[in-house]
């Protein structure tokens, strides 16, 4: 294939634009950098594209799912867990899916803006119960960078002074709905710690952004930029810099290597001509999520690396997790027969469940958070699905149309959310023969739960039931069996892929070091979720754009010392 | 500013007007919609696209039997509920067969208990075997299909009904708006569930 060379060198070419890419291009840009970021997806822009405010009825599809967007067609988020043209392949026997957003800001258009800070015994869990690895580095390494993307970002959120449970500089968190409170009155009978959410949502105005108006479509894309997007809030400034170019339905095949073994770009398939095209840079940042990282890794064969870059740890592709996960909901008596009111909020949850329990105490290791949701929303397509599962049992006619009113908001939800310890069994590679529609060689996932999991799992599901129960309500689906795995969710569809580039600092074990610089190529670093050593029970992208600053911290450092 | 009032929002917004709508849709969705809300403004009735004339008879009555007019809102066919389906049908590949079949299903039932088709039968005909399917935990095994299907037409015919402007109006839902402060729920509410605020 004949490549276009560009005859320009950027100083740093960043693959993805998602939560890492865009902290990426913003740090950098800041910095004075001459940047290149490449996305495999199509242009957004939230003040223009966002479906926000749309009632349902203005579609004829009244919300339902597309294929390009399983999360229904009034959300921002383009992707899913299938892409035409661009298959992945399962080992037999492994259920795992792979969820790719293909559009400026990534997975950020998708998140429930769940910004949670991992703890100090999250950077260390195999000291405290001897599973997994520890990371190189400890909260205190990252925890400036915490403060500093809570500052550029905005976050909600108390403090609550919990040892795992970091504070942040919290914006004031929203009051809890009505239904919320319920949902704590039964919390706390049972034990469970219930705080105020910590989103990244602005409930005050911050760096030129407006405070949230509580139209609760988050998910829509915010035509303001009240929430937080990689798009508007990371990407759109560093732009305004005039330091940073964007290229879209840019598909990245390899980081290109020279003789040394320095890396001197990366070749793109151009989506939209098909042409192949070389970019140079003096560094290289891979944040296209930490799976596509790995597969770009072992894409970039080369004399000196014959297996791929940062092959020589043989862990590329290693150790992948996705955060566990179960859902229980249920039928709350209480909450039927609504009071007419404005319950719209923020678009999430105002109170969650973090991980309140001693595993000591407990037949599996570490723990889960609980999402909380339920009431009033602006009905959609799929509005009170499931009816006769409720005490009406079904029905038609006036009697049925009367239930529907009654028991409209009249549901709670849980979903545990928890970490997943990294495995042998759970990776992903090259597959020998199957491509892409560019020919671009693509991933192969092996995939196993362990006990530890199947047992976490079970535990939610106990949780939840008791909750319900505390609520005076009635679960709708019985408890899961083992054969059913207790619920499961199979891996991948959290989309919280974790691993596969993971950081240390013997370049035996580990792919990237402490700053998330390859040990095989020192002008090459990984901006996403691939580092990560653990999974932990929180949302990851609060660690990966605090990473992602460091790492950018880093990398100025280095070039203005001439090391890189 | 502390908080965004609702002028200082839509001034804000000014800069993307809603006016604009459905430039995240596809043409394929503009252009249903604004035939839809053509038809309407002519009047004229809906030719469907998906159903067979037959089949949608037998949803126009169907959907009606389901959600009826009544003191407080119109019927399924008032909230345009057929047409949302012919177009569901077109659009979710996976919603044709058992749609379509789960009509098949009621004419032959129909058929053999009355040697006629859902839409032929009287009222007290069309009772009858609704009654047999519409509640599954007293439904008899024979009934089993005719079950599955009223369930998910029952779940289909409420997300158009509920997710149209009449709908939404009937259910009393309140928001998808600018809120300038936010402050909870009021004390009705509150008092209604059994909670407070703390603060």
């Amino acid at each position: 294939m004949q490549i276009i060379r560009q005859p320009k060198v950027y100083d740093v070419c960043i693959v993805g634009s998602g939560a890492g890419g865009g902290m990426a291009a913003y740090a950098l840009t800041k910095a004075g950098a001459d940047v290149v970021v490449l996305e495999a997806g199509q242009p957004w822009d939230n003040t223009k594209d966002s479906a926000m405010l749309e009632w349902p009825y203005e579609s004829p599809r009244r919300g339902a799912s597309t294929p390009e967007r399983p999360f229904g067609e009034f959300d921002a988020c383009i992707g899913g867990w299938e892409i035409p043209g661009e298959p992945y392949t399962r080992a037999p026997g492994t259920e795992f899916s792979w969820w790719r957003a293909r559009m400026v800001g990534g997975r950020t258009n998708h998140w429930g803006r769940i910004s949670l800070r991992f703890g100090p015994y999250d950077f260390k869990r195999k000291s405290r119960d001897g599973l997994g690895d520890d990371w190189p580095i400890v909260y205190e390494d990252v925890a400036p960078y915490y403060d500093e993307v809570d500052r550029l970002i905005g976050v909600f959120g108390s403090k609550e002074n919990l040892p795992n449970e970091p504070n942040g500089l919290f914006l004031p968190p929203p009051r809890p709905r009505c239904h919320e409170l319920l949902v704590k009155q039964a919390a706390d009978a049972l034990h469970v710690t219930c705080i105020p959410a910590r989103l990244s949502i602005l409930t005050r105005p911050l760096n030129g952004r407006a405070a949230c108006h509580y139209c609760g479509q988050c998910n829509r894309g915010c035509r303001v930029n009240a929430n937080f997007t990689s798009t508007n809030v990371l990407i759109a400034p560093a732009l305004a810099t005039g330091k940073l170019t964007l290229l879209t339905s840019a598909m990245v095949r390899e980081v290109t290597i020279d003789r040394t073994g320095r890396a001197t770009g990366v070749t793109y398939v151009d989506k939209a001509t098909g042409a192949d095209v070389g970019v140079r840079a003096r560094v290289v940042v891979l944040a296209a999520s930490a799976c596509e990282s790995a597969r770009l890794l072992l894409n970039s064969k080369s004399t000196l690396f014959p297996n791929g870059l940062g092959s020589s740890s043989g862990v590329v592709g290693r150790y992948i997790t996705d955060t566990t996960g179960t859902d229980v909901s249920g039928f709350i008596p209480k909450m039927m027969d609504h009071v007419p009111h404005n319950h719209d909020g923020v678009g999430g949850m105002h109170l969650y469940m973090p991980w309140w329990l001693d595993n000591a105490k407990l037949d599996f290791p570490r723990g889960y958070h609980i999402e909380v949701w339920g009431g009033t929303h602006l009905p959609t397509y799929g509005f009170l699905g499931g009816m006769h599962r409720f005490p009406a049992g079904g029905g038609y006619g006036k009697q049925l149309k009367e239930d529907y009113r009654r028991y409209y908001g009249a549901s709670i939800g849980f979903s545990g959310r928890g970490e997943m310890i990294p495995n042998d069994d759970s990776y992903c590679e090259l597959d020998p023969a199957a491509v892409d529609r560019w020919g671009i060689p693509v991933l192969r996932f092996y995939w196993k739960w362990s006990e530890h999991e199947y047992r976490q799992v079970k535990h939610m599901q106990e949780t939840f039931r008791a909750l319900i129960a505390a609520m005076g309500g009635e679960v709708f689906a019985p408890m899961p069996t083992r054969e059913q795995g207790y619920g499961i969710a199979a891996g991948g569809t959290i989309i919280h892929e974790l691993g596969g580039v993971r950081m240390g600092d013997d370049p035996k074990s580990s792919v990237v070091n402490r700053w998330c610089q390859a040990h095989d190529c020192k002008n090459v670093f990984v901006a996403d979720g691939g580092p990560f050593v653990s999974q932990a029970d929180k949302n990851p992208t609060w660690t990966i754009l605090a990473l992602a600053m460091r790492t950018c911290e880093y990398i100025t450092e280095q070039m203005k010392k001439g090391a890189l | 500013m502390t908080h965004l009032d609702r002028r200082e929002a839509l001034a804000l917004l000014a800069g993307a007007p809603l006016a604009t709508a459905f430039q995240w849709a596809p043409d394929a969705v503009r252009e249903a919609a604004a035939r839809a809300r053509e038809v309407i403004a002519r009047g004229a009735p809906y030719e469907p696209k998906h159903f067979t004339p037959h089949e949608w008879e037998t949803v126009r009555i169907l959907v009606d039997l389901i959600i009826p007019k009544d003191e407080r809102s119109g019927s399924a066919t008032d909230a345009g509920v057929p047409e949302f389906m012919d177009f569901m049908l077109g659009d979710d590949p996976e919603l044709a067969v058992p749609v379509r079949g789960g009509l098949a299903w009621l004419d032959h039932e129909c058929h053999d208990r009355y040697g006629k088709t859902l839409v032929d039968c009287g009222d007290a005909e069309r009772a009858a075997v609704l009654d047999d399917i519409a509640w599954p935990r007293k439904a008899k095994p024979q009934h089993a299909a005719g079950v599955a299907f009223f369930n998910r037409f029952r779940d289909f015919t409420a997300s158009g009904f509920f997710s149209s402007r009449m709908g939404v109006q009937d259910l009393r839902y309140i928001g998808n708006t600018f809120v300038s402060e936010w402050k909870g729920c009021p004390p009705d509410a509150l008092a209604k569930l059994g909670v407070r605020y703390e603060d």
